[in-house]
């Protein structure tokens, strides 16, 4: 009798959201039931849906969301060191979205009109605790930092668009998104 | 020899003195542009109509059609210098497209789906660029605008009145001015009914009081790309 043969082994994936909503990572999880079919062909690693803090050797590491902050920083290149392939994932990661609507603001009018001018909510005085990460001077997608592999655009991308996109990686070819798919709103 | 030209191997027939955009455009096919509009004087500034004839690239808006020019069009090499030049307009302008009210209407947003891009490549600059809003009907928001001039033209070929205009030097400099003595839109005798308030590509030129009306799925975008509704009256 043959020995029964082991399953392939499965592909590592990393996510994250830095300077990003999690909209993204809710749209991952709008693929629905295919996400028991992806579960077949991937594990996960670090991940808001594992809880894992650190990442370790990937073969896929999903951005989501830009980069406005050191930890930010910190956190992709951790990612960048592990990760074979690197995929931006939405319109922070791509342009930095949303959060870099602040880039043609002083940060300090920001932070001051934030937590003390603004008499509804200043409450304390600008937050220093070390333990926070410092905020950077502007937001910045994430491939001005390391290099990126693959882009997917949306706010958020739809489901499909990544189901779309996921399935072509992991079937060895480039990905490629029809009319419908590739969308930047 | 009759009065046709080939575009990727299509035989395109046109009328002595149109040019290869029009004869295309006529034809029901797509060159990408942004500048270009069959109602006002050619600008040539976008460079995305570029096309290549009998070998040697030239603008499609502006090179007059000759019996038995060979066009390239929508080729890999000249696609790709298309994508290139659209990251450049993201990159320099403020370009979020999940905030604007012309986002599924946008011939820029179009366009760049068209050709398939799927980042800005390039840093941004994330230039400063104020928004006027002083006129009652109409809001300026400067941080989309491409320099097409298609707002220049409009105003002066078919309201006659003069009202926008490019001025100023260098890549952050140099920008679309209102001809009023403050600099704002509310000083001009610009109408929401004007040919000008209504040909923006893109979202600098926006209609008060009316955003977001036509759902997501339902935009002139969403429905079908821009290379299938080419038309010489909504080109």
């Amino acid at each position: 009798m043959n020995a029964p043969m082991s399953p392939p082994k499965k592909l590592r994936v990393a996510t994250t959201s830095l300077a990003g909503c999690f909209g993204c990572h809710m749209s991952f999880l709008d693929i629905d039931e295919r996400i028991l079919k992806l579960l077949e062909l991937i594990e996960f690693d670090r991940s808001p849906l594992t809880d894992i803090k650190h990442c370790g050797p990937c073969d896929l590491g999903i951005i989501e969301g830009g980069l406005c902050n050191a930890e930010n920083v910190h956190v992709l290149r951790e990612f960048r060191r592990n990760c074979k392939i690197i995929l931006a994932l939405g319109a922070c990661a791509i342009n930095g979205g949303l959060p870099a609507q602040r880039n043609h603001l002083d940060l300090r009018d920001v932070l001051e009109e934030v937590y003390q001018t603004e008499h509804l909510l200043g409450r304390g005085g600008i937050p220093n605790d070390p333990e926070l990460p410092l905020p950077l001077n502007k937001v910045h997608p994430i491939h001005e930092v390391v290099k990126v592999d693959y882009f997917l655009p949306g706010c958020p991308p739809s489901a499909d668009a990544i189901w779309k996109l996921l399935t072509d990686l992991l079937a060895g070819r480039t990905p490629t998104l029809g009319h419908g798919l590739l969308h930047y709103d | 020899m009759n009065n046709t030209f080939q575009l990727d191997g299509e035989e395109i027939p046109f009328t002595p003195g149109q040019t290869i955009m029009q004869a295309a455009t006529a034809h029901g096919s797509y060159i990408p542009h942004l500048c270009w509009h069959p109602d006002f004087s050619v600008h040539g500034s976008c460079k995305l109509c570029t096309v290549k004839v009998n070998g040697r690239f030239g603008s499609s808006c502006t090179m007059e059609a000759q019996p038995g020019m060979e066009v390239e069009n929508r080729t890999a090499e000249l696609d790709d210098k298309r994508r290139t030049l659209l990251q450049m307009l993201f990159v320099e302008g403020n370009h979020f497209c999940p905030s604007c009210e012309k986002s599924g209407d946008c011939k820029l947003q179009a366009t760049a789906y068209e050709l398939k891009m799927m980042s800005p490549h390039f840093d941004m600059f994330y230039p400063d660029r104020p928004v006027d809003a002083s006129h009652p009907d109409i809001l300026l928001d400067f941080n989309r605008c491409i320099m097409c001039g298609l707002c220049v033209a409009a105003s002066r070929e078919a309201d006659g009145k003069n009202i926008f205009a490019m001025g100023g030097r260098g890549l952050l400099g140099r920008r679309v001015h209102v001809s009023s003595e403050s600099g704002k839109l509310a000083d001009t005798d610009f109408a929401a009914t004007d040919r000008a308030a209504s040909i923006c590509p893109v979202g600098v030129i926006l209609s008060k009081r009316r955003g977001f009306v036509v759902p997501i799925g339902r935009r002139t975008y969403d429905l079908a790309p821009i290379s299938a509704q080419v038309t010489e009256k909504a080109p």
